[in-house]
């Protein structure tokens, strides 16, 4: 027997029509997970306003097309597009063998792939002096024989974004590889394809999207690389100056072309995230 | 070994995937369409994954046409994309990226022919399919029965010499179906070399096969034609697929002893020891009281359950022995046919076919040393 009953609220009809086709009870947000819910939201989004409050709109283009700055965006977009374009040559098969094959050791050879995504840029870095600087272990002998010098050139640039992005791309690519559908393969194999057309003509084309997803995150990460970069190959202007870098310097010098530059890579990023609307804003993972 | 002179195919193997181990003996021959009918989990699916290699077998060997494409004594093994086999797979696999037309022409594009021809090729099988208008579809905007066919043209456009079908007709609706079955039965007729289907529906089997292999729990529990395995089925499974009651019993002269439970008297069988008796639902009669009538048998039951099928009500009875008796819904009504009431059952001894047990092995030998 009911005696008292609890007052009723109020439902909105949107509300009833939205519990009607969609199922579900009430989504309204306790408030104690309301108030941290904002904060964070605000300490997301007010240093992008203040990037954008800040902007020297009048000025924009004129600094922009300013000699420093145009030179760091040139070399910043060739060279982690390259590092991207290395990344899918070397880092597609190693995902393939990392999701496909069985081995003594693949644990460790796993985790090894997947520790530059934890370790700070900086000591990759320095990692990358010690092994292929001048007198590195392996850079010695391509400086002795034949006269290759790699650290504070655009090459190393590029090594240095490559050894912190392709991580990104291996991990995506063989989660997806992982989650692929066997059955695909096998059928293909009763046509008569062998190893490599399978992987070819069927494993590549059907992880296409996460593929894609891959190199849009590695390429992302390769532009924004800072601190390996700086420490394998320095900041000279128009060699290994790239744009985060300019960033910093600038920063000091000319405060205006910071912000412009910082708004330069703001927009690729945006245009990175919508690119990848798909793939990532519809929430739950990124597989 | 059993692959006798003009077999294409002949398995004499065992295959093991974990605890479960598959164990058969068979040879189909060219042009022979073999049904393989069993529950889920015999192994229908395993056998066809070992006689195409996406599987090796841990005991014993497979030939095609004479010669060694596994064999696990010696670890001869050809690799799957060798094999000239044609594997049309449950829910077809279509690859989803490629067009109708290249999803044809990939065997022959695989095999080493040049893009060009493959699809020349790829188009005159999918003109012999009735598919010329859906080449360039992808297979996700083909209706399941469309999908079915481009399945079949890609498997038979490798130009296989063995052809292997799981349940090619499952993922499709009865009305399809039907459509479907009349055409494979055709296609499948057209083909020359041995063929494997795999079902668990007993009129797909029994539409398109030639022979039918009954696996249950990993073993080969019957063989035999359609015809025969309808009449006279080997076990509970195969007589609860072709609607029979299925009863074990010894021989003791003119009767039969039921193992569980119940006699019946049995028309001349020449059977001796154990033996089966299969029993048409329909041709059991219900009485509200014993009844005085020739027939020879008549025993009380129970009734446990009732289940209107299309035209007439099948009724689950329990008594010695329990039967499933189908009679007409006015019956039902008439008699007041209701869960828990007590009837007479009555069977004509004519109406019960009497067999060996041991139909299993009606040609073939399970040849595996311990059995």
């Amino acid at each position: 027997m009911v005696s008292t009953l609890a007052t009723p609220s109020r439902l909105s009809q949107r509300e009833r029509l939205r519990r009607a086709t969609k199922g579900g009870g009430s989504r309204s947000v306790p408030v104690p997970l309301l108030a941290p819910a904002l904060i964070s939201v605000a300490f997301l989004v007010l240093p992008l306003v203040g990037l954008i409050l800040r902007a020297p709109w009048g000025d924009l283009w004129s600094i922009v097309r300013g000699s420093d700055a145009s030179q760091a965006l040139r070399l910043s977009l060739w060279t982690s597009t390259v590092a991207t374009g290395v990344s899918l040559v070397i880092g597609v098969p190693l995902a393939w063998v990392l999701a496909r094959t069985d081995f003594p050791g693949l644990r460790i050879l796993r985790a090894l792939v997947t520790l530059p995504l934890v370790l700070p840029p900086v000591v990759g870095g320095v990692a990358l002096l010690l092994a292929f600087g001048r007198k590195g272990f392996v850079g010695q002998y391509l400086d002795q024989w034949f006269g290759i010098t790699i650290p504070f050139s655009p090459a190393a640039v590029i090594m240095a974004e490559t050894f912190v992005a392709m991580p990104f791309l291996i991990i995506t690519v063989e989660g997806a590889l992982r989650s692929a559908d066997l059955g695909f393969e096998e059928a293909a194999a009763t046509l008569g394809a062998g190893r490599m057309t399978v992987f070819r003509r069927i494993t590549v084309p059907l992880v296409a999207p996460s593929l894609g997803a891959g190199a849009v995150l590695c390429w992302a990460r390769a532009l924004g690389e800072f601190g390996a970069t700086i420490t394998f190959a320095g900041s000279f202007p128009g060699r290994t100056q790239t744009m985060p870098i300019a960033v910093y310097y600038a920063l000091e010098t000319d405060p205006d072309a910071a912000v412009v530059l910082s708004l330069v890579l703001l927009l690729v990023s945006v245009t990175v995230l919508v690119t990848m609307r798909d793939k990532w804003l519809r929430g739950g993972s990124t597989q | 070994m059993t692959s006798g002179i003009g077999r294409e195919l002949a398995v004499d193997a065992e295959v093991s995937r974990g605890e479960f181990t598959l164990r058969v003996n068979l040879a189909v021959a060219p042009g022979e369409v073999l049904g393989i009918l069993g529950p889920n989990g015999s192994g229908k699916s395993t056998l066809l994954k070992a006689v195409a290699g996406l599987m090796p077998v841990s005991r014993g060997q497979i030939l095609l046409d004479g010669q060694v494409v596994d064999d696990a004594a010696t670890g001869e093994f050809l690799e799957a994309a060798e094999r000239p086999v044609g594997f049309v797979f449950q829910n077809y696999r279509l690859f989803p990226h490629m067009s109708v037309l290249d999803n044809v022409a990939f065997a022959p594009r695989a095999r080493g022919i040049n893009r060009h021809e493959a699809r020349a090729t790829a188009s005159d099988w999918l003109a012999r399919l009735g598919l010329a208008r859906f080449a360039g579809r992808r297979p996700a905007d083909l209706s399941g029965g469309q999908a079915q066919r481009v399945a079949l043209a890609r498997a038979l456009a490798g130009n296989p010499a063995l052809l292997l079908l799981d349940e090619p007709l499952s993922a499709l609706d009865a009305r399809t179906r039907l459509d479907v079955q009349t055409e494979l039965r055709r296609h499948l007729s057209d083909f020359g070399g041995p063929c494997l289907l795999v079902t668990h529906d007993p009129l797909e089997a029994l539409v398109l096969a030639d022979r039918l292999l009954v696996l249950e729990e990993g073993k080969i529990v019957q063989e035999g034609t359609p015809g025969a395995v309808a009449r006279r089925p080997a076990t509970e499974y195969v007589a609860k697929l072709v609607g029979l009651n299925l009863y074990a019993g010894d021989v003791d002269g003119p009767k039969v002893r039921l193992r569980n439970g119940g006699t019946f008297v049995v028309p001349d069988h020449g059977q001796h020891g154990e033996v089966l008796v299969a029993l048409r639902p329909s041709a059991v009669v219900v009485s509200i009281e014993q009844p005085h009538t020739s027939a020879r048998n008549s025993w009380p039951a129970t009734i446990v359950g009732l289940t209107l099928l299309t035209d007439r009500v099948r009724i689950d009875l329990e008594g010695e022995p329990s039967a499933l008796v189908d009679v007409t819904p006015s019956a039902v009504s008439e008699l007041e046919l209701t869960s828990g009431r007590k009837v007479w059952l009555t069977a004509k001894a004519t109406d019960l076919e009497v067999y060996g047990a041991d139909v299993l092995t009606g040609n073939g030998s399970l040849s595996s040393p311990d059995r």
